[in-house]
């Protein structure tokens, strides 16, 4: 196993790797959203209270599932690169970074649009999309550390030992919003009810959430591809693969 | 010529050698000192210019308009922290020392935290009262922001760390810093607001304290981590 890992490491290596696991991911998810997302939108029976408008929660919640695993995911590469200096990992947290950063815009959105007919406002400053919006500034910040340095290779450290501060930081970030939100919240509204979710409309939301996640894998894997082809351009192997003698 | 690894002097004196030596800079230019305390009072100015003057509502936000330009404020001055020692070349100097660069690096914080939010937090009940904050809510708010500045000042450095090789890294540093201060914020207006309504304040200090106490801990490694990487790229 640790030379499965090892060889990881490998551009070339892990090159055909990722390529042989795309080939059949990226079919795998994109059946999986379609299945969701028909079974979710459209199958799913309506909800008691919300009527059709629930339905956006199949892309809702995945996204905001994934967006805030997306952020460990970051952090842990992070993290092992700055700690064994392994140059794969970098190049894992960078392509993590700008997809974390577009599920939790995408998780806002939809929580936005979900909002609008449910609550009757676009915006509301409860605890978790509070929660979430912060996410988001942890995201682009690691996004706009990158771009600012020159060294490259100085630059990936910077945001590995950024998101790893974040890292830190979200329980507390979590939790100190959610006594925020409870210290000012109005008494007499509560937004975020908890009901139980019945089962007809679960199964299509684990399926989404599945989907989701081998979503983020395709995208961060296809990141990582295109980084190493671009970087190692000038390398036989890649110019083997483009087709150049 | 002695033969001993021994470092020439010890941690402790190095600490305070950096420490004076920061803080005698600081003294040294009263400016330096003085434009955090003034963009305070011109920051809390534009709040009842721009929200009205009526009472009632200005003294239910002054907890909340105190604590954030206490953060822009803490924003503004932690660009210029590692700025000075990174320009000089002092700060590979600092690497190069036989002592953890972590210990070296919090004398600096420490003494920065002296001379802008020690002050600030002691000049604080002035501007308090300018916005109407109750006068019962004084002594927390003192409280709140000496330990809420100290935090802000370790993250910031953090944040300044990472960003002293940037030209015109400020505004990316606020930019990679606000969400972490987001806590504090929290913490410390709730202390102030609950001290107005007459309340038990003591829960929101002692969360306000772990922090202090996390931040002390951690910053200074991350500091140190991103000291060295700064000097890699610049």
């Amino acid at each position: 196993m640790w030379s499965f890992i090892h060889k990881l490491g490998s551009p070339p290596w892990f090159f055909r790797f990722s390529g042989r696991v795309v080939r059949w991911l990226l079919p795998l998810t994109l059946a999986l959203l379609v299945v969701g997302a028909v079974w979710g939108l459209l199958v799913a029976p309506a909800d008691f209270r919300q009527g059709n408008s629930y339905r956006i929660i199949y892309i809702h919640v995945p996204s905001a599932v994934v967006a805030l695993a997306g952020y460990y995911v970051m952090a842990l590469a992070g993290a092992i690169s700055l700690i064994w200096r392994i140059k794969m990992a970098d190049i894992a947290m960078r392509a993590a970074a700008p997809v974390g950063a577009a599920l939790t815009g995408i998780a806002l959105m939809t929580g936005a649009i979900w909002g609008k007919p449910t609550w009757g406002t676009w915006w509301v400053w409860d605890a978790r999309i509070t929660s979430m919006l912060i996410l988001l500034f942890l995201y682009l910040g690691v996004v706009a550390l990158f771009e600012a340095y020159d060294n490259k290779v100085a630059a990936a450290r910077a945001c590995a030992v950024l998101s790893l501060v974040g890292t830190v930081n979200i329980p507390i970030i979590y939790k100190s919003v959610d006594w925020w939100y409870s210290l000012h919240q109005p008494a007499s509204i509560k937004f975020t009810g908890e009901s139980a979710i019945d089962a007809s409309m679960l199964y299509p939301l684990l399926l989404m959430i599945t989907a989701f996640y081998g979503l983020f894998t395709a995208a961060v894997l296809m990141n990582m591809r295109s980084d190493l082809i671009w970087h190692h351009r000038e390398a036989s192997w890649v110019r083997q693969w483009a087709g150049f003698k | 010529m002695s033969v001993s690894d021994a470092p020439p002097i010890s941690l402790l004196e190095a600490f305070f050698r950096q420490f004076l030596r920061h803080g005698k800079a600081l003294i040294a230019s009263p400016a330096d000192l003085m434009n955090p305390l003034l963009f305070f009072f011109m920051v809390v100015t534009l709040f009842p210019i721009g929200l009205g003057p009526d009472p009632g509502r200005l003294s239910q936000m002054a907890p909340g308009i105190l604590w954030v330009v206490a953060l822009l404020a803490s924003l503004m001055v932690s660009g210029k922290l590692f700025a000075s020692d990174f320009e000089d070349g002092s700060l590979e100097q600092l690497c190069l020392a036989p002592h953890p660069l972590a210990i070296l690096a919090l004398a600096e914080v420490v003494a920065h935290w002296l001379g802008t939010g020690l002050l600030l937090a002691l000049m604080s009940p002035f501007f308090a009262v300018l916005v109407g904050l109750p006068m019962q809510a004084l002594p927390v708010l003192v409280v709140s922001l000496l330990l809420g500045s100290l935090c802000l000042t370790l993250i910031g450095a953090v944040g300044s760390a990472l960003t002293v090789s940037i030209r015109r890294g400020g505004l990316l540093l606020s930019l990679i810093i606000m969400p972490l201060h987001v806590p504090v914020l929290i913490f410390g207006s709730a202390a102030v607001v609950e001290a107005t309504l007459g309340g038990n304040t003591l829960s929101w200090l002692a969360l306000l304290g772990a922090l202090v106490l996390l931040s002390l801990a951690l910053a200074p490694l991350a500091i140190a981590a991103a000291l060295r990487i700064s000097l890699d790229n610049g």
